[in-house]
């Protein structure tokens, strides 16, 4: 389990005054589920991020993880961001085994994304699509526990953002790992999770908690029916 | 094709500047006296030894330089205490020429080989370890972040991925820094060596052979742009990903 206690943070503008961002904020994310937390811009999402991953410390507050305090970042919480942080000077090959030895291992998951073929491309001869499965790759050949998700697919457009959505739902759900996926795309946060947290603007507080009824797997077309029409009104 | 035949367009308007000219040409020979002087050297084969003697001193002291200003880039952009007491030593000395190095240089390793390796070491480090640095701190905050959370070992990030990200960085350095070695070797030969080109430039100056002079400086120039090229073959194929 995920949690974090009491969290609070803040951060100094030009004129050196504070700009609260969490002021006693606290949430659990239960092991094996997909959480996705939504909330307009400048919220505070990608510091939560920055904060879970270990990248920033709040100034207050605790990250625990299967309660146990967590000070620094870690195999355990890896972090699939918007933003391309594949290593450009490497295959897709050796973007995977920078990060774990086995032979059979890189194989599977390579396989899994369906990316064996193009093992020996660079990412830059990659598509937007088959770089974010390659970060996915990436991030499940270390086992994590917990796969955090910022805005992953922001950067891609609206055909191949569909196809990956039912894609890596699908892997992810294979692999029975903990998720959280931060979006301000309430669709994407419908359609891959099992619970929405939505926050407020800062200082950031849970606004709701939305359990979505939709059982997995689940198919692209669910996004044009009734009860998913209506939730994402709803929401 | 065009830069061949604009080339002999220059050298056949200089050749034909000796009929108009006589005093000017008269100083600073015509390109057939310049291509006889070369042809005479060929065949006696000691300008072999002094374009392999400038070669020798440019490579041992650019090899040298590449090789531990890359090093110290690394360290210092990485780990910001060291690049704290290195960077501002560095930008100290960066200005001061290679050239008015050569009185310590002599000084300290007499004349001869060491004191021209030295002067080209210095010639060269400034502009590799500059761009390697400046490769180094503009490394995005994303891949620290990635090597944290995947609990990449320090050597392991230093060795495969801050260098290879430096790397087109670090190329630019070299091709400046080659440039400057070769300057600085040929000063350092006009002043302090028995052999090189810069040694060839100057005993032919002091005999009023202004072809070789010229011949000299003409040499130095294609080497420098071949070391130049050689750089850039280099670079390509030590980074496919940016070719593809």
């Amino acid at each position: 389990m995920l949690e974090l206690k009491n969290i609070y943070h803040y951060y100094l503008n030009k004129q050196n005054e504070k700009l609260l961002i969490f002021n006693n904020f606290n949430i659990k994310i239960n092991k094996g589920a997909v959480s996705a937390m939504v909330g307009p811009s400048g919220c505070g999402k990608t510091t939560l991020v920055n904060i879970i991953a270990g990248y920033i410390k709040p100034i207050m507050g605790e990250v625990l993880v299967n309660n146990k305090i967590i000070n620094c970042p870690g195999k355990d919480r890896i972090v699939i961001n918007q933003e391309d942080d594949l290593f450009g000077w490497m295959t897709v090959y050796e973007n995977i085994k920078l990060m774990v030895k086995s032979e059979e291992i890189i194989e599977k998951f390579l396989n899994l994304t369906n990316l064996l073929k193009f093992k020996n491309l660079y990412p830059n001869e990659l598509s937007g699509g088959m770089k974010k499965r390659l970060s996915f790759a990436r991030a499940l050949v270390v086992n994590p526990e917990f796969i955090i998700m910022d805005e992953p697919f922001g950067s891609l457009d609206y055909q191949i953002k569909q196809k990956l959505h039912e894609e890596l739902l699908n892997i992810v759900k294979a692999s029975n790992k903990t998720v959280l996926l931060v979006t301000h795309d309430i669709e994407e946060a419908i359609f891959l999770s099992e619970r929405i947290i939505i926050l407020s603007k800062e200082p950031a507080e849970i606004k709701q908690e939305i359990v979505v009824p939709f059982s997995y797997p689940r198919r692209i077309e669910l996004k044009d029916s009734i009860d998913f029409i209506n939730l994402k009104r709803k929401i | 094709m065009r830069k061949i035949f604009f080339f002999i367009i220059l050298l056949a308007l200089w050749q034909v500047s000796a009929f108009f000219n006589h005093d000017i040409v008269n100083l600073i020979s015509k390109p057939t006296e310049i291509i006889l002087s070369l042809w005479q050297l060929v065949i006696e084969g000691t300008i072999f030894i002094d374009i392999l003697a400038s070669l020798q001193r440019v490579l041992v002291g650019f090899c040298s330089a590449a090789i531990i200003s890359v090093i110290l880039a690394l360290f210092s952009g990485y780990f910001k205490s060291f690049g704290y007491y290195l960077k501002p030593l560095v930008e100290i000395l960066r200005p001061i020429p290679p050239i008015a190095w050569i009185p310590i240089a002599i000084l300290l390793l007499g004349l001869g080989d060491p004191s021209a390796y030295f002067i080209v070491f210095i010639g060269a480090f400034f502009p590799i370890f500059t761009n390697t640095y400046f490769g180094v701190i503009s490394m995005p905050e994303i891949y620290k972040n990635v090597a944290r959370s995947f609990e990449i070992k320090n050597s392991i990030f230093l060795t495969k991925i801050l260098f290879f990200y430096s790397l087109p960085y670090i190329f630019t350095g070299l091709k400046i820094g080659i440039g400057m070695a070769w300057m600085s070797v040929i000063a350092a030969e006009l002043i302090g060596a028995q052999s090189g080109l810069g040694y060839f430039i100057q005993l032919n100056r002091l005999l009023l052979r202004m072809d070789n002079v010229i011949l000299g400086m003409i040499l130095i120039g294609l080497i420098g742009f071949l070391l130049s090229k050689t750089l850039s073959f280099a670079e390509k194929m030590a980074m496919p990903w940016v070719k593809k």
